[in-house]
């Protein structure tokens, strides 16, 4: 079956969905994403939808979804490069992505992903 | 008002449903509607494929080009034998649906697009039509 590549790039994982994604294909990436960030030890992920020109409400409960998943596997999880025809398209849906992160760009996404993991180091630092 | 149908696709597979987003963006780029009522209308439009499929057991959708006083537009009507809606304004509402989604897919739907209609009948089926006016 076919499927979406989850990339490895040092210590993030990396997602491009860049196919219009059936249903079974959006809930076969969310399964192998958990178990990658659970083999891999991975912690944040990065996931690009710039190539998605829309979102509804399953693709964005999947979203949801998975950001909850890597975050009860000790990950955090950024979404990047929603088109703005998107974002305006999902609020007036009724839906906020509350819970995801989200950034601009893959670059801004890595910042935002590189700043947590330093926050939790000092956190643990502190605790030591 | 006068509408031609220009298009009917069927709706038996997820691959369907990629197929219906797809078909209706084309046909929303040649109505010349601008990028956000593009998006909007294809968010629409995978909303209700996809009830089409999941509660419908499967059907048609239909694309017509209408032609009335206020102006040139693309409709869609989503036709299936399932099942039917026992309420439909209960459907209508957020939170509705209980096994995928957000529970946004019906009244999401309607939000997105300028006419929205809705027949239901229990045990004869369900025929949604949504328009977007240029």
């Amino acid at each position: 079956m076919e499927r979406i590549p989850i990339l490895r790039m040092g210590e993030f994982l990396l997602v491009t969905i860049q196919v219009d994604m059936h249903d079974r294909l959006a809930l076969a990436l969310q399964e192998d994403l958990t178990n990658q960030i659970a083999h891999s030890r991975s912690h944040g992920v990065l996931i690009d939808i710039s190539c998605l020109d829309i979102v509804d409400s399953f693709t964005a409960r999947l979203l949801g979804n998975m950001a909850s998943m890597a975050r009860m596997l000790d990950a955090e999880t950024v979404v990047v490069g929603m088109q703005p025809a998107v974002a305006i398209t999902l609020v007036e849906l009724g839906i906020t992505l509350e819970g995801v992160r989200t950034a601009l760009n893959p670059e801004k996404g890595m910042e935002l992903l590189r700043a947590a993991l330093r926050a939790r180091s000092n956190e643990d630092g502190h605790a030591l | 008002m006068h509408s031609e149908v220009r298009d009917t696709l069927s709706i038996v597979t997820e691959e369907d449903s990629v197929r219906v987003r797809q078909v209706t963006r084309e046909k929303a780029v040649e109505a010349g509607f601008n990028l956000v009522a593009q998006t909007k209308f294809v968010t629409a439009a995978s909303e209700l494929a996809r009830n089409t499929l999941k509660w419908g057991g499967g059907g048609t959708v239909r694309f017509e080009a209408v032609d009335a006083s206020r102006g040139r537009g693309l409709r869609l009507v989503f036709e299936d034998h399932g099942p039917g809606i026992p309420d439909v304004e209960l459907a209508l509402t957020d939170g509705f649906s209980t096994s995928s989604g957000l529970g946004m897919g019906l009244g999401g739907a309607k939000r997105l697009v300028d006419e929205f209609d809705i027949e239901s009948r229990v045990g004869v089926g369900t025929k949604v039509s949504i328009t977007m006016w240029r």
